[in-house]
């Protein structure tokens, strides 16, 4: 095989060697140089995000700095996820995001079945309204979100940021409709035959088809849960009920200047969102595709 | 003519039909339709009368009238501070990080082995937002200790102060939203993908080297989704706040307070519920405005196709 693929090679070399080949081998070697040089320049921060965390205190201030450390320690990380509470903070971030998935996933998918393929009077100026809350600042209406959270007895408890999410949501409806536009309406009008209900189509059939958007849109949903700051850095005020990202900007209060400390509990909270980047890049990658272009 | 349409008005079994999907219809959207009236429009309209009020929370809201917006554009030095800032902020993030983008998606663009280990790679950063990314700037930006000076001595370049350096923070926060534009750049990067070929293939028959391709089709065709991301960058960096919250609080000096963070000031530290939102306000017609301005703008150098090429 290999064998054989030299032969062939040194065949076409010496049958079409010319200029324009070299030229054509330079400008992919050249193109690899600058992906790589660019590659490296953008994995370098979480290379120094590594590095730093496996540092002993007194290394961290050396000037030039260490890449590689010497001695690798991993104290950092159970002393630093032990003084920011990790797991206290941990299930609560995984609460907050399951359940605020759920409900946008469940919601959001219910909602564009009667966007995408019902017809009703005052479908397309309702459409238009929903496209229009994307352009709205949510500072508009975070103010007066909080009043009522106020008035309903809701500040520091999960409700303000998981009930919203239940009654679905723009960007993902728009994104889901996209979808489901493309599903073939001969399968809604077989099921009818069959006896099926709009209820029964949407669960039976829309729902198991439209799989790759759904998957899309609770990847999205799982990062930005659990990246969420604004909303529970104004609604929660107790430390115990706080989710990763405000537990960590706490932790960074107390520990301003313990870089090995910050950065191994940074590592850990950003490993979850890099691990199902890498299983679900796919769908992530064709869902901002998807906004992005057919919108 | 005979369509589904008129045959549904002409037999009775049709309309009742039509009645009963209408009803689901309604029933399906509904759950939107009362999220949309309870948070976001019951909000909004709480929020033009609350931007003519004060509001603490403790005494019932006061009408002012006009005194909240006079204020902010008057006697708020802050205020019209915030607003340099941001601006100054998306002026430069937004367009760079549009060039930046494309050229890293036609660099991806090329039908060699291994393109997606490196789309990989400069995706990463795009997922990983928040407090965690916002403190592995602070460190990077370090003016003794961090990378980033590092990097820049060992060329033979001075290491700035970054976040403590009133005249380098703002800078410092728009290097830092260039790293995560592999977003951007994977729309970019479908819609290369979406170039029809046979474009390519006419404009070779009509003798074009590729610096024309690239100039006469790649760039019009382009202009679309260029035009979607300006405005979807612009609408996004003018709320900046995680980052600018968690690395700096506003500081050095003022220097990096933007607007959506003094806006969080005044509701959430000091109270003042009307005065942010009339903030709110002012920043929604800025954004409705430049949106607006980019629309109409869109007409003269966005290509649709379907429209004559020129």
């Amino acid at each position: 095989m290999a064998a054989q693929d030299i032969q062939h090679s040194t065949l076409s070399r010496t049958r079409h060697f010319s200029w324009y080949r070299v030229q054509k081998t330079l400008s992919k070697v050249l193109w690899y140089f600058f992906l790589t040089a660019l590659g490296i320049i953008f994995s370098l921060p979480f290379f120094w995000m590594l590095s730093s965390s496996l540092k002993v205190e007194a290394r961290i201030w050396i000037y030039p700095p260490q890449w590689i450390p010497n001695p690798i320690l991993w104290q950092n990380y159970p002393e630093a996820l032990d003084l920011m509470k990790f797991w206290q903070l941990l299930k609560n971030t995984l609460f907050l995001t399951t359940v605020g998935t759920f409900g946008i996933v469940l919601s959001s998918s219910w909602v564009v079945y009667g966007f995408a393929r019902l017809n009703f009077p005052g479908k397309n100026l309702l459409f238009m309204v929903l496209l229009s809350t994307m352009m709205l600042p949510g500072q508009v209406t975070m103010v007066p979100q909080f009043i009522l959270y106020k008035e309903l007895n809701w500040i520091n408890t999960y409700l303000p940021l998981l009930v919203p999410a239940f009654f679905g949501s723009a960007f993902y409806i728009f994104l889901l409709r996209q979808f489901y536009m493309g599903i073939p309406r001969e399968l809604d009008d077989a099921a009818k035959i069959d006896g099926c209900g709009y209820i029964g189509i949407w669960w039976r059939i829309i729902m198991p088809l439209s799989k790759p958007a759904l998957a899309t849109v609770t990847v999205f949903s799982v990062i930005n849960g659990w990246n969420d700051f604004l909303w529970p850095l104004i609604i929660l005020n107790d430390a115990n009920k706080f989710n990763l990202s405000l537990g960590l900007a706490t932790f960074r209060g107390m520990y301003s200047t313990q870089w090995g400390y910050l950065m191994a509990a940074s590592v850990v909270i950003l490993l979850p969102p890099i691990i199902l980047y890498f299983f679900a890049q796919r769908l992530i990658v064709e869902g901002i595709a998807l906004t992005g272009i057919k919108g | 003519m005979l369509s589904p349409q008129t045959f549904k008005q002409f037999s009775g079994k049709g309309k009742l039909k039509f009645d009963r999907e209408a009803l689901w219809g309604y029933i399906f959207v509904a759950p939107w339709v009362i999220g949309f009236l309870v948070f976001t429009l019951g909000p909004v309209i709480a929020s033009i009368g609350l931007s003519f009020s004060d509001y603490d929370f403790f005494a019932p809201p006061k009408f002012v009238g006009l005194s909240n917006y006079i204020e902010l554009f008057t006697r708020d030095r802050l205020f019209l501070l915030s607003l340099y800032n941001t601006v100054y902020y998306v002026i430069f993030s937004v367009p760079l990080g549009i060039i930046f983008a494309f050229l890293l998606a036609l660099l991806l663009n090329v039908k060699l082995p291994g393109m997606n280990i490196y789309r990989t790679v400069f995706y990463l950063p795009a997922v990983t937002s928040g407090v965690a990314v916002s403190l592995l700037w602070i460190w990077l930006f370090n003016p003794q200790f961090g990378l980033i000076n590092y990097l820049l001595r060992s060329i033979g370049l001075p290491g700035p102060g970054w976040l403590v350096d009133p005249t380098w923070s703002k800078p410092a926060f728009i290097l830092m939203s260039l790293w995560g534009v592999g977003g951007t750049a994977v729309i970019f990067l479908a819609g290369l993908q979406g170039v029809p070929t046979s474009l390519y293939e006419a404009a070779v028959i009509d003798g074009a080297n590729t610096w024309q391709k690239f100039r006469h089709v790649t760039i019009p065709m382009m202009t679309p989704v260029i035009f979607f991301n300006l405005v979807m960058g612009l609408i996004g960096s003018f709320q900046v706040f995680t980052s600018a919250y968690v690395m700096t609080g506003g500081a050095p000096q003022n220097s990096t307070l933007f607007y959506v963070l003094y806006l969080f000031r005044q509701a959430f530290r000091l109270l003042r519920m009307g005065y942010a939102a009339a903030m709110a306000w002012v920043l929604f017609v800025i954004v409705i405005l430049l949106t607006l301005i980019q629309f109409r703008l869109s007409q003269k150098w966005v290509y649709y196709e379907g429209e004559m090429m020129r």
